[in-house]
């Protein structure tokens, strides 16, 4: 068990990319964060920095009250789950699991009591002696989870393990990764593109972009107060509707007078970018927002309408046992619920 | 190089020795004495050598005999690398398409390849001998007369037949895994498309076929060139005479029966760059290709 | 068990039934032909056989037959009863001017050849695609070019410097001479650079955090990983060194190094001196018991084998 640190932290690559900016952050003890964004922000490339599979350009990383740069990947202690599971396809299942032990030198009898311990807690006993070809998506992800677990590492490394897996599965193996990761109470990193994974799984999220840090904080304050109009937009399905408008006097003006969002705050005058999240606005004939909508999306549950504010895309979600036509509505919006981001900069204001 | 490569120095450079000790004194040795021997001239004893410049060279660029092998070597490359590939490919289609039997006729039209040059170059001097050669007899019936190692062209077109028949087994399997390789989806988007199957082989299944029917050229071109040498030496009986012979038949005759060193060294030199050519093309083929894909 | 059958075949009536009535329904459909095409294909894929057969055929017919005979009336299409003093005389007389060897000799010779070259092959091309593929080196791109320069260019083309160089460090008549300046090229190291950049980059990395050095890594993950890939290119090198004809000329001028491959070479003289009747029976069952083993191995190995060459071209 251990605390992760990084004390500006950096990645150039030898041509001089620029994969990462300094990055400072504090995993606490037993925390399970999540590193999401993009293909291509750098959160991978973070997390191999962390496991030692990247040479870190710039800055300290410390594990436990150990600075770990130059440290073997071998030596630090971690356990890493690999997105296509990286199982050695010559080796049985328990043979998978216990190889790291065995290159501790450890002996035959407790490599197996260790294997059996960790099986027995994946559901994985009557597999052990079967090739990782043998098994379904699922039961590989678990041999790959089994052999994190076996090491009893300080830390555990995510790279999106469950995107090779289909959507049923993959929401059940989120639950299971995470009530396992509680239990061992091992600090984690989890790595994803999904911001579902991230939002439910997290302690905390740290939300990159193009190799920066966007913003650091709990699933429900990434949600509540997203940074930037990237995390607006990238956190929360559907995304948050970002519009355009003029503010000044407690309200954004969009387009015409007509187009008014109160926002009950003051101050900020000038050009901004209004969010509003989807859910946080219903059709009310005494709304004041005119909106024009184009298409409705069935979702089961919810029923998504899409069409345009002051000329600008807009979508709103509905219950499903709410009516719905395409054409003019009103709207109203829920009140303290408009985010003001700057026009040119997006950080929230 | 991987990602996540080893960073220790010692280790590779002691996994590379062997590798790099063998192509040194191997080949960049003989290959770099060839090139400096091409511009020398020894005597026949081998005692004193004299610098020559390009003499070497110009006197290959004159010589009949050099010019007459370098006219053969390429009317044999042509024609072996032509029918090797369309018969191979002829075979490899209709394998492809059948389903019965599949199987038995791909070990059946494969295992020829284990069959040295010079044991195929043996039945080919059994079957076409100048008086008992099965196929000089059945020539003989039709009024064709046939005379293995007097008539120049009769010679020839035995070297041509067995190489050919040496190097079938190649590209059929080659082919064969070309057209396996051809998503099942896109045959069956082109049989919707047209009804025509010779059609939809011009238009779709050759030129899927390409990049392997690229390979094979220059895989043919070298084999004709260099790997006949058993065939063509068995069917000469190692007695050139006025027999054709291909280039690297005639390095071989003019640096150890002539004892030629300057010669000799200067046709290495020759065919070492017209091979460097092709490798060179090749290379930029693959490249391209991996980009491709 | 008896009852599932039942019920599966009057399922199976049924359908047939359904399809009839479908087919009575429908306008107009075209009988069932034989299909010509399908006839054609087999046809040409027998002559194919055929024509890859036939010539090998008439070689074995023709080793169980008397000299006189074949030379007289050419190669035999039926086996005579003269293969047993044929093969004994191919295999057991001893023969060439110093009267050292035999075919047994030849037998033993092409095996080490074979065998060597194999395995020499693989090792030194293994391990040089390790370190390419597997270690940050600053002169891996010279390494690489270095290595790669001698794929195309065969050992034909050098064949008299080769052979000067190999008389300057006295290894004529020796395996290793006879070994080495084949091994000089860099097919199976290419072959294993393809194979390695196709092993996932995450296997490397897994291994690395389980704690496995460089030595560790190759033993335990990626020569097993290999085995497909080191059979397939074993029959390939096999079969190569096994056919191996002009550089053995060159350097084995001792008969008791012979292989087969070369032993051909002293029939086709004998062939040419045209003094005596040749010895056509027996030069036959010599032809035969030289192509045999790589033939077998080709043939029962022969999805590995396949494997191993259309791989290389990736």
């Amino acid at each position: 068990m251990a605390q992760v640190t990084l004390n500006a932290v950096r990645k150039i690559y030898p041509n001089g990319v620029e994969a990462l900016e300094p990055c400072s952050f504090t995993i606490n003890d037993g925390e399970l964060a999540v590193l999401v964004g993009p293909s291509g922000c750098g959160k991978s490339t973070l997390l191999r920095m962390v496991a030692g599979l990247e040479e870190i350009s710039e800055g300290d990383l410390s594990i436990g009250d150990r600075i770990v740069n130059d440290v073997d990947p071998a030596d630090r202690n971690i356990a890493m789950v690999f997105q296509n599971y990286a199982l050695y396809p010559h080796m049985s299942v328990a043979q998978n699991m216990g190889y790291g032990l065995k290159n501790r030198g450890m002996s035959k009898a407790e490599i197996r009591a260790k294997v059996r311990e960790a099986s027995d807690m994946l559901n994985l006993t009557e597999f052990l002696d079967r090739r990782p070809s043998q098994l379904s998506g699922g039961q590989r992800q678990r041999v790959a989870m089994g052999r994190a677990i076996v090491r009893e590492p300080d830390l555990f490394l995510f790279d999106e393990p469950l995107s090779n897996l289909d959507a049923k599965l993959r929401n059940q193996m989120r639950i299971e990764i995470r009530a396992l990761q509680r239990r061992l109470a091992t600090t984690a990193m989890y790595v994803t593109h999904d911001q579902i994974e991230a939002m439910t799984m997290a302690d905390r999220i740290i939300v990159l972009n193009d190799g920066k840090i966007e913003q650091i904080g709990t699933p429900n304050e990434i949600y509540e107060h997203p940074a930037s109009t990237f995390v607006a937009s990238f956190m929360g399905a559907p995304p948050m509707n970002l519009l355009q408008g003029i503010a000044g006097g407690g309200k954004v003006t969009l387009g015409s007078d007509q187009d008014v969002l109160h926002t009950g705050t003051e101050g900020n005058d000038g050009p901004v970018q209004a969010g509003i999240r989807p859910e946080d606005v219903w059709p009310d004939p005494q709304g004041d927002l005119a909106f024009d909508v184009d298409i409705i999306e069935e979702l089961g549950a919810l029923r998504l309408l899409h069409g345009r504010v002051a000329g600008q895309d807009f979508s709103v979600a509905v219950p499903k046992d709410k009516e719905a036509t395409t054409g003019l509505m009103q709207l109203s919006v829920k009140p303290g619920a408009v985010h003001l981001f700057d026009a040119d900069t997006g950080r929230r204001l | 190089m991987k990602r996540a490569a080893f960073g220790h120095i010692g280790f590779p450079i002691l996994l590379l020795i062997p590798q790099i000790a063998i192509i040194g004194i191997f080949f960049y040795w003989p290959a770099g004495y060839a090139v400096h021997s091409s511009f020398f001239l020894q005597d026949p004893f081998g005692f004193t050598s004299t610098y020559v410049g390009m003499d070497n060279y110009t006197r290959l660029a004159t010589s009949s005999n050099y010019l007459d092998a370098a006219k053969f070597t390429l009317i044999f490359t042509i024609l072996v690398t032509f029918f090797a590939l369309a018969i191979a490919l002829l075979l490899a289609v209709k394998a492809d398409k059948v389903i019965r039997g599949a199987k038995s006729y791909r070990t059946l039209l494969m295992w020829v390849y284990a069959i040295a040059p010079p044991v195929a170059g043996l039945m080919g001097v059994m079957l076409f001998d100048q008086s008992r050669g099965n196929i000089t007899q059945l020539l003989g019936m039709m009024g064709i007369e046939y005379r293995l190692g007097v008539n120049y062209w009769d010679t020839a077109s035995a070297m041509i037949s067995v190489s050919i028949w040496k190097q079938i087994p190649v590209n059929f399997i080659f082919f064969l895994s070309g057209l396996q390789a051809i998503p099942r989806s896109v045959r069956e988007a082109a049989m919707i498309d047209n009804r025509s199957g010779t059609a939809r082989f011009w238009d779709i299944t050759f030129p899927l076929l390409a990049p392997t029917g690229f390979f094979l050229l220059i895989i043919n071109i070298t084999y004709s060139l260099f790997d006949t040498f058993g065939i063509v030496d068995t069917i000469v009986k190692s007695e050139p005479g006025n027999n054709p012979m291909t280039l690297v038949y005639r390095v071989f005759v003019d640096g150890f029966r002539g004892g030629d060193l300057g010669g000799s060294s200067a046709q290495s030199v020759v065919l070492m760059v017209l091979v460097l050519v092709l490798t060179i093309v090749q290379f930029r083929f693959l490249e391209r290709r991996i980009h491709y894909t | 068990m008896a009852d599932i059958t039942e019920t599966g075949v009057q399922t199976a009536t049924a359908t047939n039934t359904a399809t009839n009535t479908a087919t009575a329904a429908a306008p107009t459909r075209p009988k069932k032909r034989i299909k010509w095409e399908t006839v054609g294909d087999h046809a040409v894929l027998i002559a194919g056989a055929l024509l890859m057969l036939v010539p090998v055929y008439m070689i074995l017919a023709s080793s169980t037959h008397e000299d006189i005979l074949i030379h007289r009336e050419g190669l035999q299409f039926f086996f005579g009863d003269d293969g047993l003093e044929n093969y004994n005389a191919a295999l057991f007389e001893y023969g060439g001017f110093t009267n050292s060897v035999n075919g047994v000799t030849m037998l033993v010779n092409s095996m080490i050849l074979g065998f060597g070259f194999a395995i020499g092959k693989i090792v030194v091309g293994m391990m040089a695609a390790y370190a390419i593929v597997y270690f940050r080196l600053r002169f891996a791109t010279f390494a690489f070019w270095m290595i790669f320069t001698t794929l195309l260019l065969p050992l034909e083309v050098r064949i008299l410097p080769s052979y000067e160089v190999i008389q300057q460090m006295n290894l004529a008549n020796t395996y290793t001479g006879l070994i080495l300046p084949l091994i000089a090229s860099a097919t199976a190291t290419f072959f294993f650079r393809q194979f390695f950049r196709s092993i996932p980059e995450e296997l490397v990395e897994a291994a690395r955090i389980d704690g496995a050095g460089p030595v560790k890594f190759f033993i335990d993950i990626l020569v097993p990983l290999s085995r497909t890939m080191i059979a397939a290119m074993f029959i390939i090198m096999f079969v190569f060194g096994w056919n191996q004809y002009l550089w053995p000329t060159l350097i084995t001028t001792d008969e008791s190094l012979f292989t087969l491959v070369r032993g051909i070479r002293q029939i086709m003289q004998a062939y040419a001196d045209g003094s005596s009747t040749p010895e056509y029976g027996e030069a036959a069952a010599l032809a035969i018991i030289a192509m045999t083993p790589p033939v077998l191995i080709v043939i029962f190995f022969q999805n590995w084998f396949v494997k191993g060459l259309t791989e290389s071209d990736k």
